[in-house]
């Protein structure tokens, strides 16, 4: 299943962060993530309500790395598919 | 004191004073990569490694800082947290500290909060939970050069403020502003003045206050970080990326053999000749012996490797202060969770490569336990600084040079970087086996800060270096010194008829020929043997040992060391050799600190077998394939 944001976004079903394509932007909605993972995310910024980018990644397309708050953090594709985002 | 808004209205605590009194205790607090380090550096005049990677510092450290007309002050240098809720062994040790849990060290009578200031909304939650712990509190603002440069702004005293407690914006870097700290250390400081905080435990609620507060700061974001945003257009490219890794990886490989060899042949004529000039002073006779063919030969022999070993850590300097290093473990952690670990020991591994004792250390940022001992028993397989020598001097001996792969490596570079693909192999191999037995666990999740590209400067490349000569001198003064001078004495008894003895009778000869039979297939001879007993001590010990030992043997010494290893190695027993270095477990400092990390015997035991196991085995297939 590889639904693009932007046809996400249309349909209005919520999409996650995994599908976000490199350059755009999003908002944080949750995050479906066991509580000690999801604190970590917070503390570093990926926080509900929260603007992230999404820039480059490793040569295969996983991990990438997010923008957050200007900060960049690197995440694997399965943790960024938890995090549920909207667009705006 | 422009920069320092201290408002101490609650009680301000005694400034250290009478002597005889322990003296001020003040702990550098901060999230990781914030500048912690270089600010204690700058404090204290000692040299802790910096590097810009989230994770460097992973153990606490003291030093004390001499403020002129003021009592010294001892400072506590601690592993960057990103909350009070430690997750890892590193946090531990910064939580144990602050609440006073840390055996033998008494609680810190003052915070230093060290925060990115071009970071700051994200670091200020950190300051709500140091602030509730109510210790005296200075928040310094780091970074203040980048965060002027790059178009941000802040004002300390609205800050100060908000926050209830003083606020300075310093560069550790440049040591603009660090002036002002010594107020803070040696006045009367103050517990904070109590200001409305979030729930600690509530994140998006610590967030918004930070945002509320630094707003009230009139804190101006910078703008993005422009050079970093054009590099990783390069170093992450989907092609340029790998391109540009491989060619610095060829160049490595081709310059330590190639630019280092006229630094080492101006090393190795500088040996030679201060022998001779010693043989020339000292008399006839033992003590001669001792001092040229003994020690000199034994101690030149590895100082020889210097430049090159220089070199090296040229290389490893560049990765960790340029920010490349936590790119290298993000495009490593594919290949990291097919093995089942991740890229974050990633880091450690290529530590490693300068040193096996750093690189355990610091596998205590990772998470995970299961995932962390398995980072500790793999890391030895990596191509420690210390393998260096013998595999050039055994490269050099037997590998004829020419030119490879189109002439951008040269074979001996080419062997020289597949021996350090063997020991990675040979890491993931081991990675693999435990993980999906012994230590098997649950994928751990990958989460790592990207810091900002920053440019090395020339100072703290030098410093390092310098640091690390002396290191290696030093282990050359006194481990590499004392196995020659035990070697020699070993070779000289017992003597004959006042006479040393041929060196095969001698009790170093006898206990070779003891340990023969069973490196015999292998292909080495007694002489190796004696190396291989001796290397136990530290790998580049069967340098020096060899050098000792065709030091004193009159058919050899003056052919050098290369020529001897020809007369002494078939083809098939240098490879051999080479195999069991790249494996066995030969370094007494790596298995102790193995035990203390992992708190006793049952790993440092099973890795040393383990590896001796394999570099036993494989260098027999080695051997005989090659013979
Ligand atoms: N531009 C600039 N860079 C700085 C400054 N202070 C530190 N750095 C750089 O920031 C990086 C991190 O510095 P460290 O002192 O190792 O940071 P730390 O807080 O001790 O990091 P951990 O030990 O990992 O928690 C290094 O590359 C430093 O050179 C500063 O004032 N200005
Ligand atoms: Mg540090």
């Amino acid at each position: 299943m590889q639904l693009s944001f932007k046809a996400a976004s249309r349909k209005r079903t919520p999409a996650c962060l995994a599908d976000l394509p490199a350059g755009s932007e999003a908002v944080i909605d949750r995050l479906d993530l066991p509580g000690d993972l999801a604190a970590r995310l917070m503390e570093l910024g990926f926080i509900p309500g929260h603007r992230v980018s999404a820039a480059r990644s490793a040569p295969g397309g996983d991990p990438r790395v997010f923008r957050v708050d200007g900060a960049e953090i690197a995440l694997r594709r399965e943790t960024a598919r938890h995090i549920v985002v909207r667009n705006n | 004191m422009s920069a320092c808004h201290g408002r101490p209205d609650s009680v301000a605590l005694a400034a250290p004073s009478a002597a005889g009194a322990p003296p001020r205790l003040v702990a550098l607090i901060g999230p990781p990569n914030s500048g912690k380090t270089t600010l204690f550096n700058r404090l204290t005049g000692l040299r802790q490694k910096v590097a810009n990677f989230p994770g460097v510092t992973v153990e606490h450290h003291i030093g004390k800082a001499h403020l002129p007309g003021h009592h010294a002050v001892d400072i506590i240098d601690l592993p960057g947290i990103y909350s009070l809720n430690p997750r890892s062994e590193d946090e531990q040790v910064t939580h144990d500290v602050l609440t006073g849990a840390m055996p033998g060290l008494r609680r810190p009578d003052g915070v230093i909060l060290v925060l990115d200031s071009t970071n700051l909304q994200r670091h200020l939650p950190l300051a709500a939970a140091v602030l509730s712990l109510r210790l005296p509190t200075l928040v310094v603002l780091n970074m203040a050069d980048d965060l002027r440069q790059r178009g941000g702004a802040v004002d300390t005293e609205a800050l100060a403020n908000q926050l209830g407690a003083p606020v300075v914006l310093v560069s550790a870097a440049t040591g603009e502003g660090v002036k002002s700290l010594a107020q803070f250390l040696t006045g009367g400081i103050a517990v904070p003045r109590v200001v409305e905080l979030p729930v600690l435990q509530d994140v998006p609620a610590c967030r918004q206050w930070a945002r509320d507060i630094s707003r009230q700061a009139r804190y101006t974001h910078p703008a993005p970080p422009v050079w970093t945003r054009r590099l990783d257009g390069v170093f992450l490219h989907p092609l340029l990326g790998p391109l540009v890794f491989a060619l610095v990886v060829a160049a490595v490989f081709q310059s330590i053999f190639s630019w280092a060899r006229p630094l080492m042949d101006g090393v190795q004529a500088a040996v030679a000749v201060s022998g001779a000039g010693m043989r020339a002073v000292l008399p006839d006779g033992w003590l001669e012996s001792l001092v040229v063919d003994g020690a000199w030969s034994g101690v030149g022999a590895v100082v020889v490797f210097l430049p090159q070993i220089l070199l090296l850590f040229l290389f490893i300097v560049l990765l960790e202060d340029s920010g490349y290093l936590a790119r290298a473990a993000l495009i490593a952690d594919r290949t990291m969770a097919r093995v089942g670990l991740q890229g974050k020991s990633f880091i450690p591994l290529l530590s490693a490569y300068a040193c096996a004792v750093p690189a355990i250390m610091a596998t205590r940022t990772i998470e995970n336990r299961r995932d962390r001992i398995a980072t500790i028993l793999i890391a030895p397989f990596m191509t420690c600084s210390a393998r260096l020598p013998v595999y050039t001097l055994i490269i050099a001996a037997f590998i004829p040079e020419r030119p490879f792969v189109g002439g951008l490596l040269g074979t001996r570079a080419a062997a020289l970087l597949g021996l350090y693909l063997l020991g990675f192999l040979a890491a993931i191999g081991t990675a693999r086996l435990l993980k999906s037995s012994v230590l098997r666990s649950e994928r751990t999740p990958f989460v790592l800060e990207m810091p900002p590209y920053r440019m090395p400067t020339l100072t703290s490349i030098g410093l390092r270096l310098w640091d690390r000569a002396l290191a290696f001198l030093k282990r050359a003064g006194t481990v590499i010194l004392g196995v020659a001078i035990l070697l020699w004495i070993l070779a000289s008894v017992p003597t004959i008829d006042g006479q040393q003895p041929p060196i095969e009778q001698s009790l170093a000869g006898t206990l070779g020929r003891a340990i023969e039979p069973l490196i015999e297939p292998l292909g080495f001879n007694w002489k190796i043997g004696i190396g291989l007993i001796t290397s136990l001590a530290a790998r580049e010990v069967i340098v020096g040992t060899l050098g000792t030992i065709y030091g004193m043997d009159p058919d050899h010494n003056s052919a050098g060391l290369q020529a001897a290893l020809q007369k002494e190695l078939t083809f098939g027993g240098a490879v051999a050799l080479l195999v069991f270095f790249a494996f066995a477990m030969q370094c007494m400092s790596t298995l102790a600190v193995v035990r203390r990390e992992t708190g006793g015997w049952k790993w440092p035991a099973i890795q040393f077998f383990y590896m001796g196991a394999l570099a036993y085995v494989c260098a027999w297939i080695a051997h005989a394939l090659l013979s």
